[in-house]
């Protein structure tokens, strides 16, 4: 039996119909500006569904960073507090000591988090504030249009390091979540990924049971999302996924670094 | 002790500012040590968990900052500070966090006066006002302290309290009183996480973002907050005036140096000379008009501040070339550089306030 012949070059003989929402809970659209193939979505999907599986949503209280994610800001339907690159782990601090029966996240990506604010991530780890800090990694200070981070992996090519970052000229990537995870006020740390259906499972997860955490009161949590940026990588959009998976996961490995029982 | 200090009592300026502060509502504080600031850090330390509130020792200034701008943000009276030099440190987050009009209250317990342009300035980016408070002595800074909160709250701008070395180690008689103020509205731009699922969430931001639509509107939003700062330069601007309409020479001072600058002037009327004195209360929004007011056709301005010459500048904006206007200040230092310089002295302030004036008829 021969297979029907698509014309898909006909245009269709009535328009397209939205059959279903895929709308997640505590997200007020899906028209945003970010790229094709982005991992950033996907990752704040993770995040949405993870609170309002808790029954959390009354209580949430968002600080964002600056970055491509920060553009993702009006379509979330939770409390939000924009602070300034770098600043977010300080700025949850004192919303936190406020508000103690709040849950309190961050969301800021590697360039946020590890340039300009490394220092503030790991005192308030250090402090155990009661706070969940949600990284985004996707090795590329993104909104500018690939540049390299704190955390670019060796070899990987950005817009000031075309010919793959050098050991010898730009140094060796943070492996922030496992400096976190050996200090004594972390109670969880995780590292998950938004490249395949099995790490956006694993992501949610992760981001439960580091709320779940914050709400026991155990102390700080840590959850570091590796996503797609094909376009500050240089990669096919379709190829991002595999990217990730080939070069960035060697470096940062998915998994549990910390969790208190 | 725990609750609130009421009353009259020997205070240091730092002790007395703090108690000010827990009286108008502060209930969180962040702060690094640097020298004179470090007591107002100490107090806020010792007292805020003794009224249920939260002091944080902060890692850095620039960490400080953000832990002000996040408990501000929740709607509670929220302040932060430091000396010039980490105030320097803390800019981005200022301009910043008065674009997402939080009511914060700071204090620069300044090494002196060369902080000026600073405070009325701003070293952020982008257009931005802080309201500058000017105490001179322990009693207006715990009137200006609890007013620094009421007018940050008000606006929804931060509120700067420029104290120094003197104030801060001064111990003076200063009454608590709690400030009888008008009511506030209420305060449905913070977040507490309760608007979660709603479609009504809120987002507290410096770009002027709305939820549910799409990318932001700079030059609209910008020109709100230029017309807010516009009506604070209209209603705020506070001064004190002394013996100026029939003076030939007027004596501008602020802060801790206005004290010495105001014994010099009643000195020199006491000796029979036509000496005034004016003092500009906030340094944001400057009491412009009123100095023009002060001032005669006939008379001259002269400038004491202990700076290379800063708030100068707005004395002369004032006049607008109508008078001459002097420096009768400049740069004065102590060894340490903590602001307590040779010119914290009654002669030396006369004989240069004399030194301006006409030889007597």
């Amino acid at each position: 039996m021969s297979r029907p012949v698509i014309r898909s070059d006909r245009p269709p003989r009535a328009p397209a119909r939205k059959t279903g929402t895929f709308l997640p809970a505590l997200q007020l659209g899906a028209d945003h500006d970010l790229c094709p193939g982005c991992g950033e979505p996907l990752a704040l999907r993770s995040l949405l569904e993870a609170i309002d599986d808790l029954g959390a949503a009354e209580r949430t209280i968002g600080v964002v960073g600056i970055g491509c994610y920060t553009a993702l800001t009006p379509l979330i339907d939770l409390d939000l507090i924009q602070a300034l690159h770098g600043r977010a782990p300080s700025v949850a601090t004192g919303a936190k000591r406020m508000l103690p029966d709040a849950l309190l996240f961050t969301l800021q990506g590697d360039g946020d988090m590890l340039n300009e604010g490394l220092q503030e991530v790991i005192h308030t780890a250090a402090r155990g504030e009661a706070i969940t800090c949600v990284l985004l990694n996707n090795g590329v200070f993104g909104e500018t249009g690939g540049h390299m981070t704190a955390a670019t992996v060796l070899g990987q090519r950005t817009k000031n390091t075309l010919a793959g970052r050098d050991a010898a000229q730009h140094g060796y990537p943070i492996r922030i979540a496992d400096m976190l995870a050996g200090l004594e006020g972390s109670a969880y740390v995780a590292r998950a990924s938004v490249h395949d259906a099995a790490g956006v499972a694993r992501t949610k997860r992760m981001l439960r049971k580091a709320f779940e955490t914050q709400l026991a009161r155990k102390g700080f949590s840590f959850v570091e999302i590796l996503t797609m940026c094909p376009t500050g990588w240089f990669v096919p959009t379709a190829d991002g996924p595999g990217y990730l998976d080939e070069v960035l996961q060697p470096v940062y490995p998915m998994g549990e670094l910390k969790a208190s029982e | 002790m725990s609750g609130y200090a009421q009353g009259r009592r020997l205070a240091e300026g730092s002790e007395a500012m703090a108690e000010a502060a827990l009286l108008a509502g502060c209930r969180f504080f962040a702060g690094y040590p640097m020298t004179p600031f470090t007591e107002l850090l100490e107090q806020f330390a010792r007292r805020l968990p003794e009224v249920g509130g939260t002091c944080i020792n902060a890692e850095s200034e620039i960490e400080a900052v953000g832990m002000a701008w996040g408990a501000a943000a929740t709607g509670a009276r929220a302040a932060t500070g430091s000396t010039g030099q980490g105030l320097a440190l803390m800019q981005e987050s200022l301009s910043e966090l008065t674009r997402a009009e939080l009511p914060l209250v700071l204090f620069n317990m300044a090494r002196g006066q060369g902080d000026y342009f600073q405070a009325t300035r701003g070293g952020g980016h982008g257009d931005y006002r802080h309201i500058v408070l000017a105490p001179m002595d322990g009693r207006e800074a715990v009137e200006l302290t609890q007013g620094a909160f009421d007018l940050a709250e008000r606006w929804r701008n931060p509120v700067l309290v420029y104290g120094d070395y003197l104030l801060a180690h001064t111990a003076e008689a200063v009454d608590l009183v709690p400030l009888d103020l008008p009511a506030l509205p209420p305060r449905e731009w913070a977040v507490d996480g309760s608007l979660g699922g709603s479609g009504r969430a809120r987002n507290v931001n410096p770009l002027g973002m709305r939820k549910g639509q799409k990318g932001i509107d700079p030059e609209r939003f910008w020109k709100r907050l230029q017309a807010k700062h516009d009506a604070i330069q209209a209603a705020e601007a506070r001064h004190v005036a002394e013996q100026t309409r029939d003076a030939d020479l007027l004596v501008v001072a602020f802060g801790s140096l206005a004290r010495f600058a105001r014994h010099a002037v009643r000195r020199l009327r006491a000796e029979g000379r036509r000496v005034g004195f004016f003092r500009p209360v906030t340094l944001w929004p400057f009491p412009a008009e009123a100095l023009a007011r002060c001032c005669r056709d006939d008379a001259r301005v002269a400038v004491l501040e202990q700076n290379a010459g800063q708030m100068i500048d707005d004395v002369r904006l004032a006049v607008a070339g109508r008078v001459p206007v002097v420096s009768i200040g400049g740069i004065s230092s102590d060894e340490a550089a903590f602001g307590i310089g040779p010119i914290y002295d009654p002669e030396e302030v006369h004989s240069r306030v004399a030194s301006v004036l006409e030889p007597s008829p």
